[in-house]
């Protein structure tokens, strides 16, 4: 196979993924969310139980008017909503998928460069608000950009104790390396990970930025049409991404009852799918944390946990 | 993980709460149990409401038990029925003397002004009037609100028997003073004591 057609499947593959995978996640938020509260959800676009309602919503967020405000800074507040959506698609690109050569590029130094490219997202929240000139958004911007650099350290700390239990920085071989035991060993870890992956792309209960109810919409109340479009994709890019990087580090990722070398994009996809689902349950279920009992559990709980899971991981690493 | 959190919140609290974390789990339980139940969706559309037999939703009009006695319209507290009729002789044979009845040119009822109250269909002594539960008539323009005698008949159609007495209800006032006065002779005794409390009042006014 020619090199340029290897590259062509291979980018084809992750933007095929880039672009189903989140409305998959935002329609069974959709419905998930509707159920939990006792309702039905979508019921109309498409006729089968609104399949289509997420279809239906990007037309019609590809008809609205794209508004930039007279004060704002034109070309930083247009350039926003690609900064906030290129880095998980950069970031899909380094996840495996399965094992052998199922990855859209296998990186020697895959957790270095996703943890790096996820800290990009900060830089949208910051551009986004202080471009919007307004006020609201600079303090939903200001609020992100504190939540964001908080979980940014267990974030890269749980990360690095499964690097280290690893003893390998590429993600497919941290999966290789995985045994079944290291759910109980890395359980902080994980939790840890999951937790500040969840305050990394703002999802409630850590959603301080956004803030609805008293931010209007934090740093995306000036942003319309499409451009509010790219930036919702980007939360639902950012669920598949962090629940694809818990499958990855700590589940497991291609790991699977049985027939792991045919069947291993699928398991990888089921335990992504059942930690989406578990973000979605997470939404639902609990009320937004308040600024400060924000930053109380990333710097005295989640950041002392890391830390002493590190200590732990070194600990079990050199006693075997 | 969260569970955590809520122990730095209950930090230094009573303890009155068992294990930290035990709320937390028990939302996720509660979403987690309410997604496997049927949701309690009305399609409305799609699917028609399963109203109470009660409800009050527009007035029927049963044209012929109606003897324009304009208690209705007297007793709504927004003027909103409108009733107009005349006086007709029907000649009985044999009779002395022709008899009057009236005969209703008009009975409307302005949905933009009524607020539902119900005191017309209570209020009307030959059961002339009935509540519906029928609500889908709204109008593009407040003028279409207000009903004729013949858009109030057709409603007639919809209005549903009335629900069986609750057995363990309270006896109808009917049924009540028909026993009472079946019992005549207890009357009698009890009347007597009744003038007999009533100048009290007087006596301290």
């Amino acid at each position: 196979m020619p090199l340029w057609l290897e590259l062509v499947i291979r980018v084809g593959g992750v933007l095929v993924a880039f672009l189903t995978l989140p409305l998959l996640v935002g329609q069974a938020e959709h419905k998930v969310m509707a159920h939990m509260q006792g309702r039905l959800g979508p019921m109309y676009a498409g006729a089968f139980h609104g399949w289509a309602q997420l279809i239906a919503d990007g037309v019609k967020f590809v008809q609205k008017e794209d508004v930039t405000p007279a004060e704002a800074d034109r070309a930083v507040f247009r350039l926003a909503p690609a900064v906030a959506l290129v880095p998980y698609l950069l970031v899909l690109l380094v996840i495996p998928l399965g094992p052998g050569d199922l990855v859209g590029q296998p990186l020697d130094i895959g957790l270095f460069f996703v943890l790096a490219v996820v800290g990009v997202g900060v830089v949208a929240v910051l551009m986004s608000a202080w471009a919007s000139a307004n006020k609201y958004s600079l303090l939903g911007g200001l609020r992100g950009a504190a939540q964001l650099l908080g979980y940014e350290l267990p974030l890269v700390l749980a990360a690095a104790s499964v690097a280290m239990a690893a003893g390998t920085l590429s993600l497919p071989g941290i999966v290789e390396a995985w045994q079944p035991w290291w759910l109980l060993w890395q359980a902080p870890a994980m939790v840890i990970f999951f937790v500040a992956g969840l305050a990394e792309i703002r999802r409630p209960p850590f959603d301080m930025p956004i803030a609805d109810s008293e931010l209007v919409f934090g740093y995306l109340t000036e942003y319309t049409g499409l451009r509010f479009a790219f930036f919702l994709l980007a939360e639902y890019v950012g669920i598949v991404v962090i629940a694809a990087l818990t499958t990855v580090l700590f589940l497991g990722g291609w790991h699977g009852p049985f027939a792991d070398a045919q069947l291993g994009w699928l398991w990888t996809l089921l335990k992504v799918f059942a930690v989406s689902f578990l973000v979605i349950w997470l939404r639902v279920a609990f009320p937004r944390l308040r600024e400060d009992q924000l930053q109380r559990l990333c710097w005295l709980v989640l950041v002392p946990a890391a830390l002493a899971q590190l200590v732990l991981t070194a600990a079990v690493r050199v006693a075997l | 993980m969260s569970d955590r959190s809520e122990r730095s919140e209950a930090g230094g609290g009573t303890g009155e709460r068992g294990v930290p974390g035990a709320g937390l789990v028990k939302g996720l339980a509660v979403t987690l149990k309410t997604m496997t139940r049927r949701s309690t969706t009305q399609q409305y559309p799609d699917v028609a409401p399963e109203l109470p037999p009660r409800s009050r939703g527009v007035i029927a009009l049963l044209e012929e038990n109606c003897t324009v006695c304009m208690l209705c319209a007297r007793e709504c507290p927004d003027w909103c029925i409108y009733i107009d009729s005349h006086k007709e002789e029907v000649a009985v044979p044999g009779a002395a003397r022709p008899r009057q009845r009236n005969v209703l040119d008009r009975f409307d009822i302005d949905f933009s002004l009524c607020m539902y109250c119900g005191i017309c269909v209570e209020v009307c002594p030959f059961d002339a009037l009935y509540w519906s539960p029928e609500f889908e008539y709204a109008e593009y323009d407040i003028k279409d609100l207000l009903h004729d005698k013949d858009h109030l008949g057709k409603w007639m159609g919809t209005v549903p028997p009335p629900p069986a007495h609750d057995p363990s209800g309270e006896p109808a006032k009917e049924e009540t003073a028909a026993a009472r006065k079946a019992a005549v002779p207890a009357a009698p005794v009890d009347r007597p004591a009744a003038p007999a409390v009533r100048p009290e009042p007087g006596a301290g006014a």
